[in-house]
């Protein structure tokens, strides 16, 4: 029972706040909508019980995504002129209507075969066993370490004063 | 009865849908970005539910998501860096006035 309340209420608060985002003028509050959405997501993340993402959303998604984002509008100046729509308004809703009723109507007339297995609580180790004990995600990790870095000296050199 | 499968994927299509409506429509560049990253937050919903309900002790989803997270974090500081870069040449982040690469 709790856990439906808490789906519901965390569904409408994402669905809810993406909504705003997309209807809202104001850069900045776009902005914030965006980091209640993220956050409504972690708990749904944490009645999935996945805790160790939630924990990770909360941290990368919305301690330092969200920050970036709120700081270059600032530093573009954009707040004052809000974020208008092109003119493709009507046909994208209706191309994406079609898209949503498309996925849903898949989504409830497959069959999923169901585990009623308990899920493994807590998910650190477990998720730190995955990665590390030769599972061949260790390639996978040297290589978001290597899109890390580039990633660094790439934003430097774009951002970099001319002399 | 406790929220099933479906609800997760439901509650993922919905959500990925609103963020690509966004990311056609809005002429700021932010905004379009800000879009991407709802629709990478309806994909890691999904995947998280996948593995919550498909296979609940192997936890292969959740890694799923957390490399997409990593990825969004790049994409994010990448993305922004183009944006302040177009904003300091051109003075706007306007997608219809960055019409650079238009013939």
């Amino acid at each position: 029972m709790g856990l439906q309340i808490a789906f519901w209420l965390l569904s409408a608060i994402i669905v809810g706040s993406a909504l705003g985002v997309v209807w809202q003028i104001n850069l900045f509050r776009a902005a914030i909508l965006l980091i209640v959405c993220f956050l409504a997501t972690a708990g749904i993340f944490v009645i999935l019980s996945a805790d160790f993402i939630a924990a990770a959303q909360v941290i990368i998604n919305v301690g330092a995504v969200a920050i970036l984002i709120i700081l270059s509008i600032m530093l573009t100046r954009e707040v004052t002129r809000g974020s208008p729509s092109n003119r493709m308004g009507l046909p994208a809703f209706i191309l994406v209507g079609v898209f949503a009723v498309c996925v849903i109507f898949g989504v409830i007339t497959t069959t999923w075969s169901v585990s009623k297995v308990p899920p493994t609580e807590p998910t650190t180790a477990a998720l730190a066993n995955l990665l590390l004990d030769g599972s061949g995600f260790v390639f996978v990790i040297q290589l978001s370490a290597i899109m890390l870095i580039s990633i660094i000296i790439g934003a430097i050199v774009l951002l970099k004063e001319k002399e | 009865m406790a929220p099933g499968l479906e609800h997760y994927l439901i509650l993922s299509a919905v959500l990925f849908s609103i963020g690509l409506f966004g990311t056609v429509v809005k002429r700021s560049a932010v905004l379009i970005l800000i879009c991407i990253e709802i629709m990478l937050a309806a994909v890691n919903i999904a995947l998280v539910a996948f593995s919550r309900f498909i296979t609940p002790v192997e936890l292969t989803g959740q890694l799923f998501a957390i490399f997409v997270i990593v990825v969004a974090a790049a994409e994010v500081a990448i993305g922004l860096a183009i944006i302040l870069a177009l904003y300091r040449q051109r003075h706007t982040i306007d997608t219809k006035k960055i019409d650079l690469l238009k013939w």
